[in-house]
């Protein structure tokens, strides 16, 4: 029996491992083969001048305009999702913790709307666009954008709020604080940990999706100077390139997707080092 | 000024059908220390709550009847729930500290009052601190987060938070249950102390417990009062089936 039991153990232990491992092998595998593949294309032309002539069948210049116009797209659409998900993140569990119903239907509604697949509001988007007569840019990508990682955020941070005890919004009553105080005074310091997973998660999806603003934000070799510019973006350089039969123009598709992976790897180190100041009134 | 500071009247609570609270009519002496006794499941804690309207939290829950504090209905619709909850402290059965500074924690019900000089505050968390007997323990470490706190140390500093407000009462709801014997023999203290000024109002289950604080004792058994008195009355001289029951069971 206690040979059972310990067999038991075992096996789980070891299952365990070979997950855990296999995800981290899964993690570098990808590191490695875009580094590898992309590592001779990578250069500081590259990342520092638009497309010139002929880029697209191997001449020089680099990508700066799906850089930049990929941070543009992520940073505004991230800001826009916190500005819309923060209040209804914290509402869902402060304001209106009497609707409990309300608040569960919500709840699924937007657990539907993250299963969306981007395409469809990359559809969507472009249907609004022609409905009101609006060429591909950098705002109508900003818009659809926003809209598909709205729920993620949402979600992903209600989720964490959802497990603050009710004791911390009893003691926050009864000091006299009003329902928006403890929202954003007392909840939103308590989550702050699970507030930057959920930012983390969606400027990662943002900045990551290429169907949403296939058709919305539009593609072009120049930086966009106004919102109503079109703009490249990284995931949509990648796809271009990578379908090139040319040898030279699939290696900077991998150079791309290398700036993509390590754009979305600072924000995550710097973000999290930026609240570790903050997180030490929590833990 | 009466002897009385809360006076409830045929006060109901049930949650959908079943009654939690059973048309209780209660009055609480001012400046003396009243302990809620009974079983676990008897309304005490829902009787607590309804004196600073927590109950509001709980749709499920509908009230009817008078809590009047110092004469005034704090169910009535145009009342102010700010001044009512700021008449109050709360005290928990576990301590649950803001998350932010043990100072902050302080000022944060004297910024809702709307106080900002700086020395008023300074003065303020230090005096609460005394009061609550943990100033010496933190003096020095004031801006350091409140969760770092032992627990013992956590609740003593969730009623100097409530101090801080200016209550004439305290609510606590089985404050020592999740202390140790020493820290809960420091809050006991300071709740002797702290009669002087205040009305205390303690839900308790431990008998001997109530025996040490309280000054007036209700004992209460599925959503009823069944018995109320001084400590000597109800514990030498019960006169419900129920209550003698209870004592029995508690010695």
């Amino acid at each position: 029996m206690k040979n059972k039991k310990k067999l038991e153990e075992q096996i789980f232990l070891w299952i365990m491992r070979v997950v855990t491992g296999s995800i981290i092998l899964v993690f570098f595998l990808i590191l490695l083969v875009i580094i590898q593949k992309g590592w001779h294309a990578l250069s500081w032309e590259m990342v520092s001048q638009e497309p010139q002539g002929g880029f697209y069948f191997g001449k020089g210049g680099g990508i700066l305009n799906a850089i930049v116009g990929s941070l543009y797209l992520a940073f505004g659409s991230t800001f826009l999702a916190v500005l819309i998900g923060l209040p209804v993140a914290l509402g869902m569990n402060v304001h209106w913790v009497r609707n409990k119903r309300w608040v569960n239907i919500l709840r699924f509604l937007l657990d539907a709307l993250w299963g969306v697949p981007s395409i469809v509001f990359g559809a969507f988007g472009f249907a609004v666009m022609t409905y009101f007569h609006l060429r591909a840019s950098l705002l109508a990508g900003i818009i659809t954008v926003t809209l598909f990682i709205v729920p993620i955020f949402i979600r992903a941070f209600d989720e964490v709020v959802r497990t603050i005890p009710p004791g911390l919004l009893e003691a926050s009553y009864s000091l006299g604080a009003t329902r928006t105080r403890t929202a954003f005074g007392v909840f939103f310091r308590q989550a702050l940990p699970g507030f930057i997973t959920a930012l983390l998660l969606a400027f990662g999806r943002g900045i990551g999706d290429a169907a949403s603003v296939l058709f919305t934000a539009g593609y072009t070799d120049h930086i966009p100077q106004t919102l109503q510019d079109p703009t490249a973006t990284l995931p949509l350089a990648i796809f271009f390139q990578l379908s090139s039969s040319i040898p030279e123009v699939k290696e900077r598709a991998y150079a791309a997707a290398l700036i993509l992976t390590g754009i979305i790897l600072a924000i995550s180190v710097l973000s999290r080092l930026a609240t570790r100041k903050f997180k030490k009134n929590i833990l | 000024m009466s002897d009385t500071i809360v006076t409830i009247k045929g006060l109901n609570v049930n949650a959908g059908n079943s009654p939690i609270l059973k048309n209780i009519d209660l009055e609480i002496p001012r400046n003396k220390i009243t302990a809620l006794l009974g079983p676990s499941g008897c309304g005490k804690t829902t009787l607590l709550k309804c004196l600073n309207r927590l109950t509001d939290l709980h749709p499920q829950l509908q009230v009817s009847g008078e809590v009047l504090i110092d004469g005034e209905d704090i169910f009535h619709p145009k009342q102010d729930i700010t001044q009512v909850r700021q008449k109050m402290g709360l005290l928990s059965q576990k301590p649950f500290p803001l998350p932010m500074s043990i100072y902050k924690n302080i000022t944060y019900g004297l910024k809702i009052k709307g106080i900002k000089d700086k020395k008023q505050l300074q003065v303020s968390v230090e005096r609460n601190l005394r009061d609550a007997g943990l100033w010496d323990e933190v003096k020095d470490r004031l801006h350091t987060p409140a969760t770092r706190l032992s627990i013992g140390q956590q609740q003593r500093l969730c009623l100097a938070r409530g101090l801080a407000v200016g209550p004439e009462i305290i609510l606590a709801d089985e404050p020592t249950s999740a202390l140790d014997p020493i820290s809960s023999r420091k809050i006991e203290e300071k709740f002797l102390d702290l009669k002087n000024n205040y009305t205390l109002i303690v839900v308790t289950h431990i008998l001997r417990q109530a025996r040490r604080l309280a000054d007036h004792i209700v004992f209460m058994y599925f959503g009823e009062v069944v018995e109320q008195g001084t400590p000597d009355e109800i514990f030498n001289n019960p006169q419900s089936d129920i209550l003698k029951e209870y004592l029995r069971s508690g010695h």
